[in-house]
């Protein structure tokens, strides 16, 4: 059961994070097919190979019919076409979907790729109102959320990963030593990475604990910097995999749960997804724990990779803090975890934060690390998390 | 900037009555007898649609917490710090609400928590709200 490991990504983009980006801005689709056309490139595979695409559920342009759209724009005719709706673990169940499509025979080459820039100001548009918008809660009627959470301020992702962190620090104890670790080790990464939002500012663990608390126990260098940016990755089957440019990284397992949009109403809130997700990937797979040579964990905060380096099986539960103080997490490191700087010194370009982690995961593969090469990458591991510890998904890829 | 407040639904209407005469009124599952919160059509347990309205005493303990700092929407500007808790009933299910009669000093997980019913009548509705007991 599961993949046979026969489909690769082989083709990967990326723009470079800006804060406020001048323009001139694209259209969401223009995006689309500027970043589907850099992956293509970069794998050396005609766009006239495309025979299936998968876009994340934003798209400025249309709410419904967003794959016809897409297809058309692109002038390619497809067999397989999908919106993933799973937050920031999109990227990562982007990578399996098209995995299984082309091992299934639907597909050859796929396209995935999450546009993140602005894009152009309609004409008569009426101003910007960002008093009305809660972020990733739905306040439309008969919603849960608008009923039972939004009206107690129960909004966005801060509050929610907070309570979870609060909740294990109650259950296991806390090291804040230990989270603000993750975020300086992951900044040395980001030092040795170009593209990154935070090259050139190294931080240490003193400078995370003495920035502003933003919603206890999380300080504002535990959480997410917001970006613009944007990319897309290629997903082929091993026969266009075999002729592309760069060494494939193959798809050999992967893992995906989701039971809950508010941490509330989780049955376990500090046992998180990610690790029913990650189990199965590394059975899919068949590696174990020893073998991942790097991990592209997603970090929209601390708490989220320590709780998924437990979850996902590097450390026992309420071993997370142990683990990050015994291992030297840069890219030099015993255990290389977000070598990029996550995207907490990376930025999190919206939805395609987590797309960060996935091509992260293909480059080192790849061996295009540059300054932040890992010394082995053969067998990786990456998750995504959507919400606010909602919906996860875990995927192993390996080099041939 | 004017705070969201809920807006019943045909099912959880109950709910917001009782809250109104200042009682707590949950669904519990006449199939499994499992008790559900927040209303629901069906049971998350076995999806049955055969629930009796039951009265609870509201009290719990404090499952978590936090302590905003910075507003969690504009609208909530004037409660900074806000005090977002999460009550695991005595019953076993959880909600969200947020404490009052009390600081942040006074949070601590697993502390007895009393429910607060707060009249709101410029939006016909009471919260339940919850204050150290
Ligand atoms: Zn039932």
């Amino acid at each position: 059961m599961g993949l046979r490991g026969d489909a690769a990504i082989v083709g990967i983009a990326e723009l470079k994070p800006e804060r406020k980006p001048e323009g001139p801005f694209k259209l969401g689709i223009e995006q689309y097919a500027g970043l589907a056309k850099m992956a293509l490139d970069d794998a050396g595979i005609p766009a006239s190979a495309v025979n299936g695409i998968v876009s994340s559920t934003s798209l400025r342009e249309a709410s419904m019919f967003i794959p016809a759209t897409i297809a058309e724009y692109l002038g390619a005719q497809v067999n397989f076409a999908e919106v993933v709706d799973l937050g920031g673990a999109i990227a990562a169940g982007m990578a399996w979907r098209a995995a299984a499509a082309i091992e299934l025979g639907a597909a050859d080459v796929v396209v995935c790729a999450i546009p993140g820039m602005p894009g152009p100001t309609p004409p008569n548009a009426p101003p910007p109102n960002p008093g009305m918008g809660f972020g990733a809660s739905s306040n439309a009627y008969g919603s849960p959320q608008a009923e039972f959470d939004i009206p107690f301020g129960n909004i966005a992702q801060n509050n929610g990963y907070a309570m979870i962190a609060q909740r294990y620090a109650a259950e296991f104890g806390y090291d804040g030593r230990a989270m603000a670790k993750i975020a300086a080790d992951q900044r040395t990464n980001a030092c040795a990475n170009p593209e990154a939002w935070f090259h050139g500012q190294p931080i240490t663990i003193d400078d995370v604990l003495e920035s502003p608390m933003i919603a206890d126990p999380l300080h504002l260098l535990e959480i997410v910097m917001p970006v613009s940016g944007g990319g897309a990755f290629v997903v082929a089957s091993r026969e266009w995999a075999e002729q592309s440019k760069h060494r494939p990284a193959y798809i050999t397992g992967f893992g995906e749960r989701l039971d809950l949009k508010t941490p509330t109403y989780a049955r376990d809130m500090v046992h998180t997804p990610v690790g029913p997700a990650s189990k199965q990937a590394f059975a899919m797979a068949g590696v174990d724990h020893g073998a991942i040579d790097a991990a592209e964990i997603y970090d929209c905060y601390t708490i989220t990779a320590m709780l998924t380096l437990e979850d996902a099986g590097f450390c026992g539960k309420g071993e997370g803090a142990q683990f990050v103080n015994e291992h030297d997490l840069t890219y030099a490191g015993d255990f290389p975890m977000n070598t990029h700087g996550g995207q907490l010194s990376f930025g999190q370009a919206g939805l395609a934060g987590g797309l960060s982690q996935v091509v992260e995961g293909a480059r080192q593969i790849m061996g295009r690390g540059g300054d932040r090469q890992v010394a082995k990458a053969d067998t990786i591991y990456v998750s995504g998390t959507g919400g606010v510890m909602s919906e996860q998904a875990a995927l192993i890829l390996q080099g041939a | 900037m004017e705070k969201p407040y809920p807006v019943p639904t045909p099912t959880s209407q109950p709910f917001w009555d009782a809250l109104r005469e200042h009682k707590l009124k949950l669904q519990r599952c006449n199939e499994c007898e499992a008790l559900i919160y927040y209303p629901r059509a069906n049971c998350t347990q076995c999806l049955s649609d055969d629930f009796e309205w039951e009265e609870l005493s509201g009290e719990g303990t404090l499952y978590t917490y936090t302590v905003a700092r910075r507003p969690t929407h504009p609208a909530f500007a004037d409660e900074v710090p806000q005090l977002i808790i999460v009550v695991e009933l005595d019953e076993g299910v959880r909600l969200t609400s947020t404490l009052v009669n009390g600081g942040e000093d006074d949070l601590e997980i697993g502390m007895r928590l009393k429910p607060v019913f707060q009249d709101v009548p410029d939006h016909d509705v009471t919260m339940l709200r919850y204050e150290p007991a």
